[in-house]
């Protein structure tokens, strides 16, 4: 058990590798309930949520959910999110769990301006269960009413999970099928055990955050405090396609704007290693002997089973193909930019 | 996993086991459970001297890297190639994997490394 922004939270429980080909493979399930959730509601809901939101809400129907970005004015991450539209005036957007105190106090400050829309910390009502690989669906069907077929990516139901009322999301940050249950917190540990149970025959297994962590960085999902944070832009993220432009104005848009018309002076790449070895967090990138970049996260992954990582680079340094220089704890390993995500699934 | 009598043991977690004046350097069990799964091992070159709790190579598993340390002063005279492909197999077999085979300086350097029962009780106490 490791601290983790306030929670004592398993790193593995069988070995990260095995978590990691088990959630590729058959299925694994994650207790991710120090996640936040904070709800928007009222008449103006989705005008709050368009200014908070690099996303364009609109775009939501009710029983869907995107990907955004809790935006400063520079156009950074105050945090990523989930946006859930549960209703046509009420929205829940889900965010780290480091995050969760800061994205509130933020929203809460932002939301007053619109006015006619409340914001409220629901993190302590929900406990999230992910179950996340290819048989999570038959793993998950006999526990539910829900006809999971008929939920779509990135679409949400409501029902009953192990007799527990629940939100059931088809959504996860593995790279991999799954869905996410938010449920009380007093019935989290009855869901766990029926997922354990129903799983047993797709060897179904429970994973920590170090699979969590090589899971979803071969799928190239940012993360925050590594990947993104107040420092870097949404665009060097390489997450411009989380801005929906045409929705006029937000949080962090003049800036975001002028970035794209004049180009940014870095970017988030993916890399692999060339040399024999593994390049992680803080390590540097360089060029001409002086550093020029910075490794944001980085691990050999169990399933590639290779030495992958992403790093800010200067965008002469971006294209796919170019070579790298890696400071790898004192001696110059070679890397190669490739193209993101490491991996991807074939088919939902 | 029991820790077997006839190595020595730092309290860096490396093993030793010596014959004549060479000694076969490996890490713990109790090393290898913290590390978890071991993906790489980089290891020192043959003829390099080291001295005692020098790190001469690192060990990385996917969560994190840590330094091998000399468990004594000696120079490399082998290492273990099997563990370029198989890494795994310090998680598997802790105390049989080897990874440097060191000439020892002093051939009575092992005494003043802990015995098994030592060990064992440092490690229960952490």
């Amino acid at each position: 058990m490791v601290p983790y922004a306030g929670w004592d939270m398993p790193v593995e429980y069988s070995g990260i590798s095995n978590e990691h080909l088990a959630v590729r493979t058959r299925a694994g399930v994650f207790d991710v309930s120090h996640m936040g959730e904070i709800e928007i509601a009222g008449k103006n809901a989705l005008a709050a949520v368009q200014l908070i939101s690099s996303n364009d809400a609109a775009l939501l129907q009710t029983g869907q959910a995107q990907y955004a970005a809790l935006t400063t004015p520079d156009g950074t991450f105050v945090d990523d999110m989930l946006v859930y539209r549960m209703a046509p005036s009420h929205f829940m957007v889900v965010v780290n769990a480091a995050n969760t105190a800061k994205a509130f106090a933020w929203i809460s400050e932002q939301v007053k301006t619109v006015g006619d829309v409340a914001a409220i910390d629901s993190s302590n009502r929900y406990a999230l269960i992910a179950v996340q690989g290819p048989a999570a669906r038959e793993v998950l069907q006999p526990l539910t009413g829900v006809e999971l077929a008929d939920i779509g990516y990135y679409r949400f139901g409501y029902g009953e999970v192990a007799a527990a009322r629940a939100t059931i999301s088809r959504t996860g940050y593995t790279g991999e099928d799954g869905f996410e249950i938010f449920v009380p917190p007093n019935v989290a540990d009855r869901v766990w055990q029926a997922v354990l149970d129903s799983g047993r025959s797709a060897d179904l297994i429970p994973c920590g955050l170090g699979a969590r962590d090589t899971l979803r960085l071969e799928a190239a999902m940012r993360l925050y405090g590594n990947d993104i944070d107040e420092t870097t832009t949404v665009l060097e993220a390489g997450l411009g396609w989380t801005i929906g432009w045409k929705k006029g104005n937000f949080i962090g848009h003049d800036r975001l704007l002028e970035q794209k018309e004049r180009g940014t002076s870095r970017k988030l790449a993916g890399f692999e290693m060339i040399d024999r070895a593994i390049a992680r967090q803080g390590y540097a990138v360089m060029s001409g002997g002086r550093q020029v970049g910075v490794v944001t996260s980085g691990t050999q992954t169990p399933f590639l089973k290779k030495a992958i990582g992403m790093a800010y680079v200067p965008t002469e340094l971006h294209a796919v193909g170019t070579e790298i220089d890696i400071d790898v704890r004192g001696r110059v390993s070679k890397a190669r930019i490739v193209r993101l995500p490491f991996y991807s699934r074939t088919g939902v | 996993m029991a820790y077997p009598g006839d190595l020595k043991y730092t309290k860096d977690h490396e093993w030793m086991r010596v014959s004549g004046d060479v000694a076969e350097v490996g890490i713990t069990d109790y090393a290898q459970e913290q590390l978890g799964d071991v993906v790489f091992v980089e290891l020192p070159d043959v003829g390099r001297k080291v001295n005692a709790g020098e790190a001469f190579g690192s060990i990385e598993s996917v969560k994190a890297v840590s330094e091998l340390f000399a468990p004594a002063a000696g120079e490399v005279v082998e290492v273990n190639p099997a563990l370029k492909d198989h890494p795994e197999t310090v998680n598997s077999k802790p105390h049989e994997t080897w990874m440097v085979r060191l000439r020892l300086s002093d051939s009575n350097a092992a005494g003043s490394l802990l015995d098994s029962a030592a060990y064992e009780k440092l490690i229960s106490a952490s």
